[in-house]
């Protein structure tokens, strides 16, 4: 009986309550299951969506930039360029954006119920992550036909741009999941934010288009410009700026930092001002 | 023995800020600019539990009581770890299920197979034991039928029947229970009781549970704790605390020279400036408070409103002393209209001729008004009034009270 032993006193310190989401661990797959079901449920192209968006999105840009502004992209051709960067984004994106919201829109859970709350922003990562499979399915499909050429040995960098992705988009989204609960501003903030973080990062344009350097590297602190850049090194061939990577990966990290703490400190009291 | 719960100097204090919807910046923001012109103001606070000791051994039922207000669920919020609290500790010994809302997280797209996996796994349950109960699960609720059909179609009593399922198949070594048997009909009630209370008598489950239905909280419980404005005022045999609650909430509302009711200082007031504004009750005819059976009373209540309000609704339930409804009703049960103009202060009077309860004791009214679109409210215990033994069949002999809540006028027995 002593290994159920709880003890409840003011909250005091930071501990990042690993043991705490492992003893919930269900509780991930659940809330992400039952987002994802809610998601498509009477829609009649059901997770097509998941599809149809970037794909939109990639023949709006194709049209645009490759047509009329004619943007050069090297190795890569157009379409294959801007879905890679569109799919990354839309998992940086959805992330945001739904964990953002998350805490509000399950605050009638949080008021009823105790678990580690940090799941419910996560739980929306994972549905965005969920999309996002979908989607790099259509990705791959798309390589096959223009037969892009990949560079095997760079393979690596493909995941570790998605890991940077996901690590930054944690950071985020569980900052503002927890503003949001106190200054509902921030519903109006983080659309805008994220506006300006699609433009400033290499979705649709090269990084190498912009000449100098010095703003090359301001740039980097979006860490989609890193992760896109991870991304998309097998593809170009060429190997990726590494400062790029870098700067974009300190960023990603101490977002990640920021948000959890943050988070961490202001969960206990949720609950008494959703 | 020890206990399976320890509470120590608990204390709760809320800034009175935080109780508000939510924060806008613009607030915090004019305030610190409010601050730097004035001297600092004091935050208003509020302890909505103080200096609480408790000690709960295992398999005990323990009954919290108190009026609305009075810190009961703040309580069940800190045990069960929703909120902190600001001062004082708690040891648990066991693992805790709480059960402040039927249903929690039922989502009305996903099917009730689907919303029992959800509702239980929020509620602490793991899926193997989730997918093992099911099929029993199931056949509790009685809505076997529509277990594939999304939630959103189901009647408001299926929807708790089958969220009653899912929490009374929780074995948790302490269950926390607050107000949620309130709601549902009174069969399935019953039945979620039964199996609570045998759960707790077979393997000795520790209960803890929040009541305004004093008759629940005396069937189930074996213990007693009355908590009254954020202290623990009484703890002991449920019986007794009954009482003591009973005895010390008898006047919600205080009553002026006049006989009338200023009903604008009860605790469930939310809006002071509309709805019931004060009440009066009259026995036969006069301003009194003691009644034989059998004789008649009228409340006269006086309302007000800032919008208007069609169909209105003006209610009232009477309860004994056990706070379990003898009968509620309103103006639409006995077919009458009420239409309330804007700013219109009006009176309406409830008339019962014959008052045919028998059982002596007190006997408490709730008040609700509203057209539940513009305003709404109900007023907990707002009025009281007391029953006096009296030979109502006029034959000499004593009547039994327990046997005999209410009477019949004009019986006779006769042999033919």
């Amino acid at each position: 009986m002593e290994s159920f032993r709880t003890n409840i006193k003011p909250s005091s310190g930071f501990s990042p309550g690993l043991k705490e989401l492992w003893q919930y661990r269900e509780l991930f797959y659940f809330f992400t299951w039952r987002d994802i079901k809610v998601k498509y449920k009477q829609t009649y192209l059901g997770l097509l969506w998941a599809l149809l968006q970037p794909l939109g999105m990639m023949l709006i840009f194709t049209f645009i930039f490759s047509r009329t502004l004619k943007i050069e992209t090297g190795a890569i051709p157009y379409p294959v360029f801007v879905l890679s960067g569109l799919i990354l984004w839309g998992l940086f994106n959805s992330s945001v954006s739904h964990a953002a919201e998350s805490m509000i829109q399950n605050a009638n859970i949080i008021k009823k119920i105790f678990f580690p709350r940090l799941i419910i922003p996560c739980s929306a990562i994972l549905v965005a992550l969920f999309d996002f499979l979908i989607a790099l399915a259509i990705f791959i499909i798309l390589c096959v036909w223009y037969k892009q050429p990949v560079v095997w040995d760079t393979l690596l960098f493909f995941p570790a741009g998605i890991l940077l992705t996901l690590l930054a988009a944690f950071g985020m989204g569980t900052f503002f999941a927890a503003l949001n609960i106190k200054f509902r501003d921030f519903r109006y903030v983080v659309p805008f934010m994220l506006q300006v973080l699609f433009f400033s990062s290499q979705v649709i344009y090269p990084l190498q288009l912009i000449e100098r350097s010095y703003l090359k590297y301001i740039l980097a602190v979006n860490p989609l410009n890193g992760a896109i850049e991870l991304f998309r090194a097998p593809l170009t061939g060429s190997p990726p700026d590494m400062n790029v990577i870098l700067i974009s990966s300190v960023t990603a990290l101490l977002l990640a930092a920021i948000g959890l703490f943050y988070f961490r400190k202001t969960e206990n009291y949720f609950a008494d001002i959703a | 023995m020890s206990s399976i719960i320890e509470i120590r100097g608990l204390g709760k204090k809320y800034k009175l800020a935080e109780a508000q919807q939510y924060l806008a910046l613009r607030d915090i923001i004019s305030n610190a600019g409010k601050q730097l012109f004035s001297k600092k103001q004091k935050e208003k606070e509020f302890w909505a539990l103080q200096d609480i000791d408790l000690d709960i051994q295992p398999g005990e039922r323990v009954g919290i009581i108190g009026r609305n207000g009075a810190g009961k669920s703040t309580l069940l919020k800190i045990l069960s770890r929703i909120t902190p609290p600001t001062t004082g500790n708690i040891t648990i010994h066991g693992r805790v299920a709480s059960l402040l809302e039927v249903g929690t997280g039922f989502h009305p797209e996903l099917t009730g197979k689907e919303n029992i996996y959800l509702n239980g796994s929020i509620l602490g349950l793991k899926k193997s034991e989730i997918k093992r109960r099911l099929d029993e699960i199931i056949d509790f609720s009685g809505v076997e039928k529509f277990i594939d059909t999304p939630l959103k179609h189901y009647s408001n009593g299926m929807q708790l029947r089958l969220a009653f399922s899912v929490a009374a198949h929780l074995e948790p070594e302490i269950l926390l229970i607050d107000e949620v048997l309130a709601v549902g009909d009174a069969e399935f009630q019953k039945k979620c009781i039964g199996r609570m209370e045998e759960i707790s008598k077979t393997e000795g489950r520790t209960i803890l549970f929040v009541s305004h239905n004093m008759a629940i909280v005396k069937k189930l419980c074996t213990r007693g704790v009355v908590i009254d404005q954020g202290k623990l005022n009484y703890n002991g045999d449920v019986g007794k605390s009954i009482q003591y609650y009973s005895d010390n909430n008898r006047n919600l509302v205080h009553k002026g020279n006049n006989g009338l009711y200023d009903l604008q200082q009860h605790p469930n007031k939310a809006d002071k400036s509309q709805g019931l504004l004060s009440a009066e009750i009259r026995i036969k005819g006069t301003v009194s408070e003691t009644a034989s059976p059998g004789d008649s009373l009228e409340i006269t209540v006086t309302y007000y409103t800032t919008t208007k309000l069609l169909d209105a609704e003006l209610g009232i339930v009477i309860k004994d002393s056990e706070h379990s409804p003898l009968i509620g009703l309103n103006n639409k049960h006995l077919g009458t209209t009420i239409n309330i103009q804007m700013g219109e202060k009006a009176k309406a009077v409830i008339n019962i001729p014959h008052m045919n309860i028998y059982s002596p004791g007190t006997y408490f009214i709730d008040l609700y008004f509203g057209d539940g679109y513009h305003f709404y409210e109900c007023l907990y215990d707002a009025l009281s009034f007391t029953i006096v033994e009296t030979d109502v069949f006029k034959s000499g002999t004593t009547v039994k009270p327990e046997w005999n809540k209410i009477f019949f006028s004009d019986m006779e027995i006769k042999t033919i």
